[in-house]
């Protein structure tokens, strides 16, 4: 049996939205920004795709929401552009970013920084989640942005951006926020907080790799990031992606139709197949279940290195992930375990399941039992766990 | 980069066959308690090393024969990663039946070695050789603790890469008879902070006393110190005396030595256009390139900074004048 518990990395293409996407590559092939046929028949499904993905977000029609290769050319866009505009410039010389965002928030935040600009990075709290007060304590006139996520993608926290978009609207501070780990989990609509950027992607929410999108409010226009033939309005230049904007589309229209189910369904499997987790001696979540996405679990195993966890699942055909120590390439433990800071022993024991909607009972009654006689055998060759076996 | 770094793969599918059976089926997991071992009439010594905190920690047990030295029967415990319990599993083989003092030879290298599925193609990913350093160190530990001395006598030389086992004393020799400057220099002569990494500088997975870095900047220091010397000494002509070539060959010595690095590292550099004498002054004119043109400090720290090192290095009197 294989199990796809790896959702907040990538999921699977919906078939509808992989459907809708096939006459785009041997049928459809046209360049829509050529005169001819070829062009003309791409330009009602873009135009249709484009409705989709606005009315996914509820963006309204004044506004831009630009569709993009992926959600780290969003977020780089954002920040690059907010340096160009107004640090370079000498407007500004400060942004704020909470201290777990995507690395694609966290790489281009630390190079504005070696550009001299100053970064605030907002600590996280007990709960692995971020202080709305601690945007207040942080902004001054000088600042050029604010950027935090809406859910986070490890412990799928959700950030408090409705009190964080109303301290910007006060400070007329820009607020981005990477609704990457949001869309199609919780609902997302850009009408009902105040931002000015915001961040997701296809691959996310069923939608194919390769498409994301910007959310970009009226007045708050960016500089482009990529140059050349004026495609979206001349906001991002390069040659439309047919396919994957009308992926993109569908995917949003899918998401935003099953999200009742993803919020009651999947939530009830989740917090189901989460209690039995807990049941296992020495195991700990840490962000609360009611402040969290309804498709992820961040738990810790004591005594467990996660690599460890993740390679016994993986034999038994499951795949989870961690952002702990040796799983990523550069050895670092899990950021979030790290910022918590509460047991230091747990930073390297953190293992991340994350559903979807095509999670299935029979596959989460089977992990478990895996997950089970991993614990088991680990412990029994864990230094720092007291194993003993009659217990 | 080039085309086998431009989609990196899973770290796993760079693990031999012997290291991926021993993460399933360590042969040697396990206690030995004070009854075994005095049941074979050995000494029990039982040694930890690493924490878990930091991701990694593994318990050694040998039953030591006290009058010929031999490990009769050894075990561990491993709080880590697969590739962690695959090297403590076959540390602990390589220990068996060896007399403590042979075994304090065992490497990590040797370890990492012993689960190579042929011998010219590595066990692990060069990230996790740090885990078959863990099972070198905890031997040490071990050892120490049998013979009731410091750990740290078993090493007549300061291990810089740990990974690499490349020694303070044949780095600093090698820096010093190629003139190295980089890190990635360092790594391609010695091999040393090719693996886990965190030999090069502050803020990688382990801590260290010296780092690749601090090799790089004191063997700088020392050239530098050597050249003022010849210069004061070796009747050098005067920075205000020399030809507008040899000036401009000096400053750009003293820019190359000092400065460029920094700016590159910036992602920038500089050039210098024009040297012109000014009433008492000497006016060096030059342009910032890359991320130097428009960065905020470039007409301020960056200058000051540049015209510091020029006036104590060549002459009291000049001016940097970016254009």
């Amino acid at each position: 049996m294989r199990v796809y518990l790896d959702n907040n990395a990538t999921t699977i293409v919906d078939p509808h939205v992989f459907q809708e996407m096939e006459p785009f590559f041997v049928q459809k092939y046209g360049n829509p920004n050529s005169l001819h046929s070829f062009a003309s028949e791409t330009h009602q499904p873009l135009k249709d795709a484009m409705e989709r993905i606005y009315a996914g977000i509820n963006a309204p029609r004044e506004d831009s929401v630009v569709v993009t290769s992926c959600a780290t050319e969003s977020n780089n866009w954002v920040l690059k552009s907010i340096y160009f505009q107004y640090i370079l410039t000498g407007r500004k010389n400060h942004i704020i970013v909470s201290e777990v965002e995507h690395p694609s928030v966290m790489a281009t935040a630390k190079f504005i920084e070696s550009q001299g600009c100053r970064v605030t990075y907002l600590p996280i709290n007990h709960e692995g989640l971020i202080d709305a007060q601690s945007v207040r304590d942080n902004i001054t006139d000088k600042t050029a942005l604010v950027s935090v996520m809406m859910a986070n993608n490890e412990t799928g926290g959700i950030f408090p951006v409705q009190e964080i978009g109303e301290i910007c609207k006060e400070y007329n501070v820009p607020f981005h926020t990477d609704a990457v780990q949001a869309v199609g989990k919780i609902p997302v609509n850009v009408q009902s907080f105040n931002v000015d950027y915001l961040t997701f992607s296809a691959h996310k929410f069923h939608g194919p790799k390769g498409v994301g999108g910007l959310y970009i409010k009226k007045g708050r226009e960016l500089i482009p990031l990529l140059h050349g033939g004026s495609q979206m309005g001349g906001l991002r230049s390069g040659t439309l992606n047919v396919a994957g904007i009308v992926g993109m589309g569908k995917a949003m229209e899918q998401a935003i139709d099953a999200l009742d189910y993803e919020m009651i369904d999947v939530r009830a499997m989740r917090d189901n197949f989460e209690d039995e987790l807990l049941k296992i001696e020495d195991t700990f979540v840490v962000t609360p279940r009611d402040k969290r996405t309804p498709n992820t679990i961040l738990i810790s195993f004591r005594g467990i290195e996660g690599e460890a966890m993740l390679w016994d699942l993986n034999c038994a055909g499951i795949a989870a992930s961690t952002g702990s120590a040796c799983a990523s390439e550069d050895l670092e433990s899990n950021p979030v375990m790290e910022a918590i800071g509460a047991d230091a022993d747990l930073a390297h024991t953190a293992i991340r399941f994350s559903l979807s909607r095509y999670t299935t009972q029979e596959e989460l009654d089977y992990t478990l039992e895996v997950v089970k006689k991993a614990v088991k055998r680990l412990r029994e060759i864990s230094s720092s766990y007291a194993y003993t076996p009659n217990r | 980069m080039g085309i086998d770094s431009l989609i990196g793969g899973t770290i796993w599918d760079a693990y031999s066959q012997k290291v991926q059976n021993l993460m399933n089926n360590p042969r040697n997991m396990g206690e030995i308690t004070e009854e075994q071992a005095k049941a074979m009439g050995a000494k029990l010594i039982v040694a930890d090393f690493g924490a878990e905190s930091c991701g990694d920690a593994v318990r050694l047990y040998w039953a030591v024969d006290p009058k010929t030295d031999k490990i009769l029967d050894a075990k561990f415990k491993s709080f880590g990663c697969g590739t962690a319990i695959a090297s403590s599993d076959t540390m602990v083989e390589l220990c068996k039946g060896k007399t403590v003092d042979e075994a304090v030879k065992i490497t990590n290298i040797d370890v990492e070695r012993a689960m190579r599925d042929d011998p010219d193609t590595p066990a692990v990913p060069p990230q996790k050789m740090h885990c078959s350093v863990l099972a070198y160190d905890v031997i040490k530990k071990a050892a120490a603790q049998y013979k009731g001395i410091d750990m740290e006598s078993f090493e007549d030389d300061i291990i810089v890469c740990e990974c690499a086992r490349v020694s303070l004393s044949t780095l600093r020799e090698v820096i010093r008879l190629n003139d190295l400057t980089t890190v990635e220099q360092i790594t391609d002569y010695t091999k040393a902070g090719a693996f886990c990494k965190s030999c090069i500088k502050p803020g990688g997975h382990e801590e260290k006393d010296i780092y690749l870095v601090d090799l790089l900047e004191e063997y700088q220091k020392e050239k530098m110190a050597k050249n003022a010397n010849s210069m004061a000494t070796g009747g050098a002509v005067a920075f205000a005396d020399m030809t507008v070539v040899q000036k401009l060959k000096a400053v750009d010595r003293v820019i190359d030595d000092n400065v460029r690095q920094m700016l590159i590292m910036d992602g920038g550099d500089m050039e210098i256009l024009d040297i012109k004498e000014n009433g008492s002054h000497i006016d060096i004119y030059i342009r910032y390139l890359g991320a130097c043109s428009g960065c905020a400090s470039a007409n301020t720290g960056t200058l000051f900074a540049i015209e510091g090192i020029l006036r104590e290095k060549l002459d009291e009197n000049i001016r940097v004048i970016p254009v």
